[in-house]
C-alpha cells in the first residue's frame, strides 16, 4: 500500500486509445460525494488529491491565481466554532476556482434562535447551495448533514474527530519538502494535546496508510486510548508508538509537529500547569536539536508560543507553518475540484 | 499518417510558422496537454535545426477552463500548466495534435489571456479533421483530413504512446460517449 501511495504508480495507469476525445481523463477519478474523513481514501485517491493540489500550486504561482473551473457553483461555508484560517483558506480556495461563495457564521445566524442542523442545512440546500463546508463542535455532525444534503459535504473540522482537509495539507507539505517526496519510513512525531485533537486523528490514518513511522508524544493523561489504537494498527502493519519520553520521540526524527494545547476543551486534571507542560514537552530549540538535522517543524495552528512551540522554533528556518497555510488552500481547491465532478444525489 | 509523413508534415509547419513571423523574433510555442506538448518541442528543434535559434516551448493544460466540466461525468485528470516567462507582446503558436470542434482552442484562448497579452496567437495543428462549432480555424495545417463525427481519429506519438501515426477509426454510435472537448 505504501509503495502505491509514494510511488509513481498513478490512477492513469489504464490502457486506452489515444483518440482526440482524451479518454484517460474520464478513465480515471475520484468517487467519493462527500469528503468526511481520511479514513474512506484508497492510496490511489490520496495520490489523485496530491497530483491535483500540485496544478493548484501552480494556479496559485499565477499572476492571475483564478481559473473558472467552478464557475456558478455555491459553495456555502457553515461554521459553528470559530476559525480564521480554514474558514478563510476554504473561501479562497472557492474564489479561486471562481465559485459563489456564501458565508454563514453559527455565532450570527438563526441557529441562535434555535433552529436545528437538519434545518439549516436544508434551509441553505433550498438557498442554492451545492457545496457544503461544514465545522461543528459535535464529533459526527458532518456525517447527519451529508444524510441530507443533496450536494457534497466537506467535513472543515467535527469535534474531536476528524479534520481531513488538514490531514491532506499536512501529508502534501512533508511529500514536497522530504527528499523523495515520500514519507514512507520517515520518522513522524506528533507532539502535544493528541487527545483533543481531531489534526492528529486523521493525520495517523494517512501518515501511517502512507508507510510513515509515526509516533504520538505527550503527557500520559493526553494519550489516553491511544496505545490501544497503536495496538489494532500495528496488527495491521501499521507503524505506530505511543510515547511520554519526549527525548525518545524526537531522537532522529524526521518532522515534528506540534499540537495546540486546547485550552478550551481542557477539563481540570489533565495538565498541573501550562508552564509546567511548557517546561516538560513544549518543543525548544534545545529539544529540537535531538531531532535529526534539518527535521521539518510544522504546526496546524493556531499557536500557543511559549507554551507547546517555542517563538523562536516556529519562526526558524525548519518551520513550514506558513508553507502549511498555502498549501492547505491547495488542498482545498483540489479538494473542492475532485468533488464538484461527482454527481448530485 | 505515417511516422515519415508526419515528420515531414512537421517540419513544413516549422517553415511556415517561421516564414508567417518572418524570422523568429518574438516568437513562442505553447503545445497543449497532452499531445500538443511533444508536437511543439518537435517544432522547436525543427527551428533550431533550420535557423540556428532556440525558440522558448511552454505546455498548457486548459482543464480549468472546459466548457463541459458540468458534462462529463469525472473531473479530468490535471496535467500541468508551465509557460516560459512572459507571454505579454509575444507571438504565441497554440499547437495541438487534433483540431475538431474548436471549443479546446476556445479554453486555450481563455487560459493564455490570464497570464498576460500576447501580441498575436496563431494555431498550429497537426491533423485538421473538420466539423467546428465555434468561429475558429488554424493558421498551420499539418493534413486535412475529412471525418465524419462518427469517426475516431487516432493520433499516437512516440514521446506518449511509443511510436507515430495517426489513423482513422469508425466507432460504433453507442461509442461516442462524451461530446468531445477537442
Amino acid at each position: 500500500m505504501t509503495d502505491v501511495i509514494d510511488g509513481a504508480v498513478s490512477t492513469t495507469g489504464v490502457v486506452v486509445p489515444s483518440v482526440d476525445v482524451a479518454p484517460e481523463s474520464q478513465a480515471v477519478g475520484w468517487r467519493h460525494r462527500h469528503l468526511l474523513d481520511v479514513d474512506g481514501l484508497t492510496a490511489a485517491d490520496l495520490d489523485l488529491v496530491m497530483r491535483t493540489a500540485d496544478a493548484m500550486r501552480e494556479v496559485l504561482a499565477r499572476p492571475i491565481a483564478k481559473v473558472p473551473a467552478l464557475r456558478g457553483r455555491n459553495v456555502t461555508i457553515l461554521f459553528y466554532e470559530a476559525s480564521t484560517r480554514t474558514r478563510v483558506s476554504f473561501e479562497v480556495a472557492a474564489k479561486n476556482l471562481s465559485a459563489d461563495v456564501v458565508n454563514i457564521a453559527a455565532s450570527t445566524s438563526s441557529v441562535t434562535k434555535g433552529e436545528s442542523l437538519v434545518d439549516t442545512v436544508r434551509t441553505v440546500e433550498a438557498l442554492g447551495a451545492q457545496m457544503l463546508v461544514m465545522r461543528h463542535h459535535v464529533s459526527g455532525a458532518p456525517y447527519l448533514a451529508a444524510e441530507i444534503f443533496g450536494g457534497s459535504v466537506l467535513n472543515g473540522g467535527d469535534g474531536w474527530h476528524a479534520h481531513p482537509t488538514q490531514a491532506l495539507l499536512d501529508l502534501y507539505t512533508m511529500r514536497s519538502h522530504l527528499d523523495g517526496g515520500s514519507v514512507a519510513g520517515r520518522k513522524i512525531v506528533i507532539l502535544g494535546d493528541v487527545l483533543h485533537s481531531r489534526v492528529a486523528r486523521s493525520n495517523i490514518w494517512t501518515l501511517t496508510a502512507a508507510g510513515a513511522d509515526l509516533w504520538l508524544c505527550g503527557p500520559p493523561t493526553l494519550l489516553r486510548g491511544f496505545e490501544a489504537w497503536a495496538g489494532r494498527g500495528a496488527a495491521a502493519g501499521r507503524r505506530f508508538t505511543v510515547t511520554s519520553d519526549v527525548g525518545a520521540a524526537l531522537r532522529d526524527a524526521d518532522v515534528v509537529m506540534t499540537l495546540r494545547i486546547q485550552r478550551e476543551r481542557m477539563a481540570s486534571g489533565l495538565l498541573p500547569s501550562l508552564r509546567e507542560y511548557a517546561a516538560r514537552y513544549g518543543l525548544t530549540a534545545a529539544r529540537l536539536a535531538g531531532a535529526r538535522p534539518g527535521a521539518l517543524v510544522m504546526h496546524p495552528g493556531p499557536m500557543n508560543e511559549g507554551v507547546e512551540i517555542a517563538a523562536d522554533v516556529a519562526a526558524g528556518a525548519q518551520s513550514l507553518i506558513t508553507d502549511q497555510v498555502t498549501n492547505g488552500v491547495a488542498i482545498r481547491m483540489a479538494l473542492l475540484y475532485l468533488l464538484a465532478g461527482v454527481p448530485r444525489a | 499518417m505515417t511516422a515519415d509523413e508526419i515528420r515531414r508534415a512537421t517540419v513544413r509547419l516549422s517553415h511556415e510558422i517561421v516564414e508567417k513571423q518572418a524570422g523568429t523574433d518574438g516568437l513562442m510555442l505553447i503545445g497543449i496537454q497532452r499531445r500538443g506538448v511533444p508536437l511543439a518541442r518537435r517544432i522547436a528543434a525543427s527551428i533550431a535545426e533550420h535557423e540556428g535559434v532556440d525558440v522558448p516551448v511552454g505546455a498548457l493544460d486548459i482543464t480549468f477552463y472546459r466548457d463541459d466540466l458540468s458534462m462529463v461525468a469525472q473531473q479530468p485528470v490535471v496535467k500541468g500548466t508551465e509557460l516560459p516567462s512572459g507571454i505579454g507582446g509575444r507571438t504565441v503558436v497554440l499547437v495541438d495534435d487534433v483540431l475538431y470542434t474548436g471549443r479546446t482552442i476556445r479554453a486555450a484562448m481563455d487560459a493564455l489571456v490570464d497570464f498576460g497579452r500576447p501580441h498575436a496567437i496563431r494555431l498550429a495543428v497537426l491533423v485538421d479533421r473538420g466539423h467546428r462549432e465555434l468561429p475558429i480555424r488554424a493558421d498551420h495545417v499539418g493534413k486535412n483530413v475529412p471525418t465524419s463525427r462518427e469517426e475516431l481519429v487516432r493520433v499516437h506519438l512516440e514521446e506518449t504512446d511509443g511510436d507515430d501515426g495517426v489513423e482513422i477509426e469508425r466507432v460504433a454510435e453507442s461509442a461516442v460517449a462524451v461530446e468531445p472537448v477537442a
